[in-house]
Parts: C-alpha cells; structure tokens; sequence
C-alpha cells in the first residue's frame, strides 16, 4: 500500500486551485455564480456550427417553395449541375426514394401524413425545400440555385384552422382529412356546475397568435456520412438530440449507433431548433452523394422565418364559464382548434402538453374540452418556449379576466377568490396532476407590492378623468416542468415513449481532475455551470476545479432517449443526474480512501488540503490527495484489493423521476413533476389618437423553488419576459390567405429591442418542491406571463370602450380595428353574460 | 455568369494587424472576417442589418458587416471582439458582461460588445435613453436587456474611474 507521502512526491507541478477553507466551500448551490460560459463567450471564442471549418468541406444551398400550396410538376436541376464548383444537387423525388417518411408520433388520422425532408410531389408551406444544390462554397451553391428549374401548378391554400376543419382544402391527401388528433377531455361534473351557476358567461372566439422566438443563430447543420465505415457525423445545434436521432435512424435506414451527434455553443433555441432534423437528414444524404465529404448547411434568417419552426397559433371556440354568486369559477367547458402548420412533427404532443397545467392556477374541478389539431399551408411548428401550456394559461387567464370584467369584480380579487390555496400544495389537479408548492396569493401581494398597485390606481382614475386609456393587468402563469412522456400514450395508446430520465457522468480523471459529462444540450442556460456547483457541493471544492464538458455529444454516451434541453427540466433532470453522478463517484472514493489511509469510513472527510482537494481522517494528519485516488485506479492499480477492483471513478448515473403511465380511459396522471409559477403585472397606455399601447410600468413576480443560481435564474425570468413582451404587441407571424409569410425578416417581424423592452420591477417567492433532490424546479421557459398581464391591462385600459381583447397580440394597427368594430356594434356578440339569480340561491 | 470572378486587391488592418489578400468584388465584410480571416467571433444572425449580431468597428465607427462589403474596407482599421482583450486582460465591458450575467447564449454579445464600446467612446456616462439608444440595433433573444444594461453601466463606470 503506497504510503501518504509517497503519493504526494507524485502530484503534478501544474496545479493551481484555489484554497478556500472548507467552511467556504460548503455550499455553492444558491449562490450568484458567475457562469463559466462567459469567458470564452465574451472574447468570441464560442464555438457555433458555423464556426466549423472542416478539410474538404462542401455547402448546400436550398431551393424553396415560393409557394404555399402547390403542387410541383417538374424539377430540372441540369443547368445548375453544370456550373462550376457544383458536386450534386438533390430533389424531392429523389429525396423520396433515399429515405423512409418520418415517424410520425400520433394516431390516425395523423399517422398516415408522409413526411419528408423535402417536398416531393407537392409544397405545403412557402419555403418548403424542393432541391438542393451542393457546392465547393455557399456562395457558388447560392448562384446554381438560381438556376434550378421548378414548375409548380399553385393550389388554393388553407391558413385559417377553423378553414382547415372543413377539409374543402387538403394538405394531406394520404390522411383524408386536415384534421391531426382530436379528443374529448371531461373531468368532474360540468354539466351538474352549470345548472348550479349564478353566472354563465359565454365568449364566442378566442385566438392565440403564432409566433417563434427566433433564436438569434439560425439552424446549422454539418453533416459528414463516411462511406467506409457508414457512419455519420454531425455536428449541429438540434436542441432534442435524443429525439432527432430516433427519428433520423428510421428515416435514413440506419442503426442509432452509426451515428454520433454533437452540439458545442447554439445561438439559442427556445424548443425551435427541436425539430431542425429534416436538415440533418438533408445534409446527410447530400455527403453521401458528394463521395463523403463534409456537408454544411447554414439557414439564412428568411428562410429560418420561413420554413424552420413557429410556436401553435390557437382558436378558443364557444367557451362557457359557469361561476357562482361570489364570481368563483365552477366549470368551463371550450371547443380548442391548434394549428400545427403543415406536418406535425413534434405534433400532436401539443394536444396533451397543455394538459400539464389544465386548471391553471386555479381551484375550478369541472372542465371539459373538445381539442382538435389541424393542418394548415404554413409553418410547421416546433416546441416553442412555453410550449401548448402558454397558449392554454392565456385562454384562462383571459376566461378569469373577462369573468372579473363582466360580473364587475376587481381583477385581483377575482383572481384570489379563485387562485389554489397555499395550503392546498401538494395539489392535485381534476386531471390527477400533482402540483409539487407554490403560493400564488402571495405572489400577486409581493407583485402589487413591486409596481405600487394602489399608487397606480389612484393614477388610473386620475388618468380616465382626463379621458386617457390606461390599463392595469395580472397574469398568472405556471411553467411545468420535467414532463412524463407517458403523456403521449392519451394521444396514441401505441406510443413507445414514457417516463423522463437525465444523464450525468462525473469523473475523477488520470490526473485526480473532476468533469462532468452532461446529457443536456444547453444554449445559454448556464448547464456548466449550474452543475459545477452541485458537483463542488457534493465533493467539497470549489466550481472552478469541476470541469464541465461544453455542449452534447453522443460519444460521451451521457445520454438516454429523453436527452436534450426542453421542458424546463434541467434544474430536476439534468443536476438530479449530475447529483447522483458525483454522489457516485464519491462513494467510490471512500472506498479507496479507506484502503489508501486505513482508516473507518465514517471518519473521512473530504475538503481543500494544501495540494488541492483531498480526503482526510478527522482528527489526523493521514490524508491522500483526489489525484492519489485516481493514481491508484488508473496507473497504479496493481497494489489494488480484489475487492476494489470494481472502482472506476468513472460514474454515470440515470435520473428518473417518479412517473408512472397515467389512466388512459380516465385521461388521468401525473405529466409533470415540478411547477414554477410567474405573476407579472403591466400598467398600459393606449394612445388615444395613435392607438399606440406604451408600457408605463412593469412587475414580475417569479417562484421556481429553491434557486441553484440567482444569476441564471434571474436571466431566465428576464429572457422569458422579453418573449412575451414581444410576442405580446410586436412578433406575430402574419400570413396572407395564399400562405404568404407577410414579414419573412427581422425587419418586418421586427423582434423586440432595447428601445421597447420595459425596466422591469422583480421580486422572488421560494417555495421549495418537495419532489426533488435540492427543492429545485426547472423554470426555463416562464409560460408566457406578459401576454397574459398585457392582454389584460389593454382590456383594463378598453372595457369601458366596449372592448373584448381576444387576441393575444395586439399593436396600434389592431387595436385599432378593434375600437372600430366595436363602434360598429360588431363586437358585442364576443362575451355574453347569462345571470341566474333563481339558480344561485338553490 | 462569368467561369472567373475577378479579385480586388485589399490591404487593411483588422485588430492592429495588416492584412493584404484579393477578395472576390461582392465578398462581405463580416464573410471576409470570419471565413478568410478566421475571425468567427463576429457573427450572422440577420441578414437585413436589423440584429447586430455582426457589428464591428469600421475606423472607429460600428457598422454591420453583413451590410459592408470587403472592399468597402479597404485601407481601413477594423476591430471585432477578437480585438477587445489587452495583453490577457478582458475589456471593461467583457469583464462586465461576464459579471452582470449580461449574455446567455452568447451569439449577440461580440457585436452588442461593439456598440456599446461605441456608445461609451461617444458618452462615457450615458443616460438610460442613450444606452438604450446606443444598443437598439443589436437584437438579443436572451437576456431582455436588463443584464446588459447593468454591465454597460458597471463597464462606464469602471472605465471613467480609470
């Protein structure tokens, strides 16, 4: 057995760790950590797709459809074959009969929709590719683009999905119907809440609006299929990995494990780079063709507006809201039309996901919903930030606001009369969803506390005196999050997909240094640097000796068929995994230290020595150094016990969460583990000649549990709430009714700036869960709050004028039309109030 | 189509080092950068001058590269990110990003970086109008601004106490 000394004569020269004392290194989670990702990011040294230069690289260029609908007669590529520096192109048809159609997830009549990464006989959305041309530069594969010659003869096109219900226009012959998924969703008694109601209020028509949150780097893609060993490399910035290559392996007749997939630094996702996998898929058959040679496809900004992936845009139809005397809500029963574009993809799990937070906030148990999901001419979409549950929070949080309004109740007292009570957690939902904390009440007190709420009241009645438009609302909004793909199964009994799970591995490399191998695949979310905390907590050093491998790669095999980032899961899934990874690896290490010191387990403590981390016998000098641990596995493991010869101090560990199938006749189960909350309030002016809505104030109120990072945290909320400020009275995705994307660029989609993005007044609520490891939710995505809080106060600011606000995006030009309507008398039919006093006072 | 686009001679100086090469006449400055130069830390995220993501500074003054050609730089001095650190010492501003959280995924953060040491050459103490004014045409998806105005702030204040 070496002796202690003997192990210290052999550290390397090199090591310069800091030496706090051990007290200080005690607790890293929760505190503002600056990121690791910051120093190569603000010197320019990330790493992105396009960044790659690799030897012998070819680029592929796409021909699109200018069309929304049409079908594609015939494709000459011969004259751009001929231009110099052009290898191959690629076609439709040709596509067709080198791949299998995608998977596709739902049931029928869905399932028989034929997907391909390219349109082959027929466009169903401007943009869709329809050729490819692969060159020695981008610029030459741009120029024999242009020269690509596509007869298209244009089909009548279907952009309304109301419109798409009649099947008048089809997308999808093989389906027979633009109809994806539909179901009924019935829970408690609505009926029986109905007849019991004092008040019944009707509201016709509802729309959420389709947008994207348009990651700042493009899709990119490079993809490299070796001929010899049939083997495809891609380096990418898909967010969903795990995902993308159950469905590439299916598509391009490959086994999973002839593929490797890695991600460095991505320019954001927001779930929209989910589904940038038809490109994989392109770019890997274009290899093929080209002999093997590396195969890079950067989207262009147009194009990524196009044709890469928008949030669901949905219709609210024929709601009823039954409520008693005192204004809480007893039942709702809807008719909700999603609008999935032109192929499903992710879809139809957006007919479930909203599922997640099905009550909302609130304590109603009856409510019964007809979803249906539909085809149209435009985009496809893709999990977009907030992902089916904002579209559903907003339909509530309008139903309570325009209840408020109507029954002449004031929005916070609505909204408390009918929040679920702190004393209720852990609630469960009339769906069998399990609400781990939270305490809403309270995040509307400390948020009208933040924006002075009695302050701006006063002014508001100042302001209307004066014949102004000023407007005060309250969203409420959950983000679940670390779902059970069980879900999946309410919309095909056949779906192979459960559960959830995250993958770490920690390890005590040869030279005694600590890294962390992640299954995540983080595009600014702070993974390295979150997880180093909650390794340096575990092993007892500081977060700069734990290194975190950038990005996603399949080859570290730190992945399952779950992996990827999305689903605000990473602060459950992703540091459960790197918690019990590095809990492991510990374990491990007593072992060995028991043996190296001879001494009793439950007197090692492991802390800073003064050669770096190190595990200790209390009470004594007898130490061994992290590096004389991994010495002994490593490259001196013939003085190794049998009985140690399992130690690797290489430890992966599977975090799985609890989940388990959920009922399916009963459409019952838990679908999500955690869920974090945000209240924000706005305080909006519409001008009352320009129609412009200014906002004057803003608060936001956000509880995801404990916080592993402040830093990261705060970020987030920032991030999310900027999203849904712009999605709220800037982003929209207009389409003209031939499926003509109105404002394909930054110019005319005009995402939000620094010049309209509001301070922000914050505030903080932890309420710890009590179904994870650290009390920690994931809380990425924020569940769109601002398009609630501002639908709100511009319903505040106009419901003296008549105004309903039923759409979720709203600018001057609307809101406009909206005034004029409603002095037309056209708008009253929206919101009908049914009082039945008789009934009340059974 | 001509078989050979002919090449325009350039000489400049990117980062305080000269350069000479022959570029194709509609090559892009932020092209130039990246792919002839190997300078990837300005970056594309538009193509419509809108986002910022591939300001640099063009004799002192920040332009989008994605809407200057190579050409248009000839005989000039231009600095990205890349030229930002001193002798191993991150700027002001990058050590001031990377303190206030002022970027996530990283991609906006070269060229917001850009303007706002544009914006703080021209006004070492900007009011919040100014500051906001100074980075509206760098577009970040990330942060919501907030960070990123703090870090400008801290960044001023540091370099006016030099």
């Amino acid at each position: 057995m070496p002796a202690k000394r003997n192990i210290r004569a052999r550290k390397p020269a090199a090591r310069k760790a800091p030496r706090p004392k051990l007290e200080e290194a005690a607790q890293w989670v929760g505190k503002p950590l600056p990121r690791k990702e910051e120093g190569r990011l603000v010197r320019g040294k990330g790493k992105f797709v396009d960044d790659y230069e690799l030897p012998g690289m070819l680029h592929l260029w796409l021909v699109r459809s200018p069309y929304g609908h049409a079908r594609v007669t015939h494709i000459d590529v011969s004259q751009a074959e001929a231009q110099p520096g052009v290898v191959c192109t690629l076609t439709g048809p040709e596509v067709a009969k080198l791949v299998r159609p995608f998977l596709e997830i739902g049931p029928e009549p869905g399932a028989k929709i034929v997907d391909y990464p390219m349109g082959v006989d027929k466009v169903r959305y401007q943009g869709e590719p329809v050729a490819a041309v692969v060159a020695e530069t981008a610029l030459a594969a741009a120029d024999a683009a242009e020269l690509v010659r596509v007869d298209y003869e244009p089909l009548p096109a279907v952009v309304d999905p109301e419109d798409a219900l009649r099947d008048a226009t089809l997308l999808h012959e093989s389906a027979g119907t633009n109809v994806v998924w539909q179901g009924e969703f019935d829970y408690g008694d609505v009926d029986k809440a109905f007849q019991q109601a004092a008040h019944i209020v009707h509201i016709d028509r509802l729309h959420f609006h389709r947008f994207t949150s348009a990651p700042l780097e493009p899709n990119a893609v490079i993809a490299q299929w070796d001929p010899g060993e049939d083997f495809i490399t891609f380096w990418c910035n898909n967010s969903f990995p795990a995902f993308a290559i159950q469905f590439l392996a299916l598509a391009l007749g490959i086994r999973i494990d002839q593929m490797r997939v890695q991600t460095y630094d991505i320019g954001g996702s927001f779930g929209i780079k989910i589904t940038n996998y038809p490109y994989m898929a392109l770019c890997a058959l274009a290899s093929r063709k080209a002999g093997g040679r590396p195969v890079k496809w950067i989207e262009t900004r147009t194009d990524h507006m196009t044709a890469s992936a928008h949030g669901n845009e949905r219709v609210f139809r024929s709601t009823r809201v039954a409520l008693d005397t005192s204004g809480r809500i007893l039942a709702i029963e809807s008719r909700h039309i999603d609008d999935c574009g032109a192929y499903p993809r992710y879809e139809p799990l957006g007919c479930i996901i909203w599922a997640q937070v099905l009550p909302g906030a609130y304590r109603f148990r009856n409510y019964r919903v007809r979803f249906t999901q539909v085809t149209t001419n435009k985009c496809p979409v893709g999990p977009n930030r907030g992902y089916s549950r904002m579209q559903h929070l907003w339909f509530l949080e309008r139903v309570v606001d325009i209840c408020a309004h109507a029954l002449g109740i004031p929005a916070d007292e609505m909204r408390r009369r009918n929040y679920i009570r702190a004393d209720e957690f852990p609630y469960t939902t009339p769906n069998g969803c399990v609400y781990d904390s939270g305490d809403y009440a309270r995040m509307l007190a400390l948020a009208q506390e933040r924006i002075g709420w009695d302050d701006w009241k006063e002014k508001q009645r100042r302001a209307r005196a004066e014949g102004r438009l000023v407007g005060i609302g309250i969203g409420t909004t959950l983000d679940s999050g670390t779902n059970n793909f069980g879900q999946s199964r309410l919309l095909n009994p056949n779906a192979p997909f459960s559960g959830q799970s995250g993958v770490a591995i920690v390890k005590l490399g040869i030279d005694g240094n600590i890294s962390v191998s992640l299954g995540s695949v983080p595009q600014g979310q702070g993974h390295e640097t979150t997880s180093a905390q909650v390794v340096a907590d575990v092993l007892n050093v500081t977060p700069e000796l734990v290194s975190v491998r950038p990005g996603f790669d399949t080859e570290r095999n730190a992945h399952t068929g779950h992996s990827g980032t999305y689903a605000s899961q990473f602060a459950v899934t992703g540091l459960s995994a790197a918690h019990g990874a590095a809990q492991k690896l510990k374990a491990e290490m007593k072992r060995l230290a028991v043996f190296a010191l001879n001494a009793k387990e439950d007197k090692l403590e492991f802390g800073m020595g003064a050669q770096g981390p190190e595990v200790r016998v209390r009470g004594s000098d007898k130490a061994i150094p992290y590096w004389g641990l991994a010495n002994l596995v490593n490259v001196n493991n013939a003085v190794l016990p049998a009985k140690l010869q399992d130690v690797t101090l290489n430890c992966r560990y599977v975090y799985r969460p609890p989940f388990r199938l959920p009922d399916l006749k009963r459409k019952y189960g838990n679908l999500t583990l955690t869920y974090s909350a945000q209240l924000h309030i706005a305080v909006i002016e519409v001008d009352r000649d320009t129609y412009v809505p200014r906002i004057l104030d803003y608060a936001v109120v956000d509880d995801c549990g404990r916080v592993v990072n402040p830093l990261i945290v705060e970020g987030q909320v920032h991030g999310a709430t900027a999203h849904g400020i712009g999605a709220a009275l800037l982003e929209t995705c207009s389409y003209d009714e031939n499926g003509n994307l109105r404002n394909a660029t930054f110019s005319d989609y005009v995402p939000i700036t620094s010049v309209n993005m509001p301070t922000l007044r914050t505030g903080h609520l932890e309420s710890p869960s009590p179904f994870t490891f650290n009390g920690a939710k994931g809380m990425g995505e924020g569940g769109g709050a601002p398009l609630h809080a501002i639908s709100a106060a511009l319903q505040d600011a106009l419901y003296a004028q008549g105004v309903i606000i039923d759409d979720s995006h709203n600018n001057a030009s609307s809101l406009f039309h909206l005034l004029e309507r409603t002095r037309a008398g056209r708008a009253a039919q929206i919101v009908r109030v049914e009082s039945r006093a008789a009934a009340a006072r059974r | 189509m001509p078989d050979e686009i002919p090449r325009v001679p350039i000489a400049l100086r990117v980062n305080g080092k000269r350069y000479a090469l022959e570029v194709e006449p509609r090559l892009l400055l932020v092209d130039f950068l990246r792919r002839e130069l190997r300078l990837t830390g300005t970056h594309v995220g538009c193509d419509t001058t809108y986002c910022g993501a591939c300001t640099v500074l063009l004799n002192g003054v920040s332009v989008k590269s994605c809407t200057a050609l190579a050409v248009q730089a000839d005989q000039s001095e231009v600095l990205t990110v890349e030229g930002l650190e001193q002798d191993g010492r991150l700027h002001p501003l990058q050590q001031a990003f990377a303190d206030h959280h002022g970027l996530q995924c990283g991609y906006c953060t070269p060229g917001m970086l850009l303007s706002a040491y544009q914006l703080l050459a021209k006004s070492p103490n900007p009011s919040e109008a100014e500051m906001r004014k100074g980075i509206a045409g760098n577009t970040c998806r990330c942060t919501g601004y907030q960070n990123i105005f703090k870090a400008i702030r801290a960044a001023a204040a540091q370099m006016r106490g030099r």
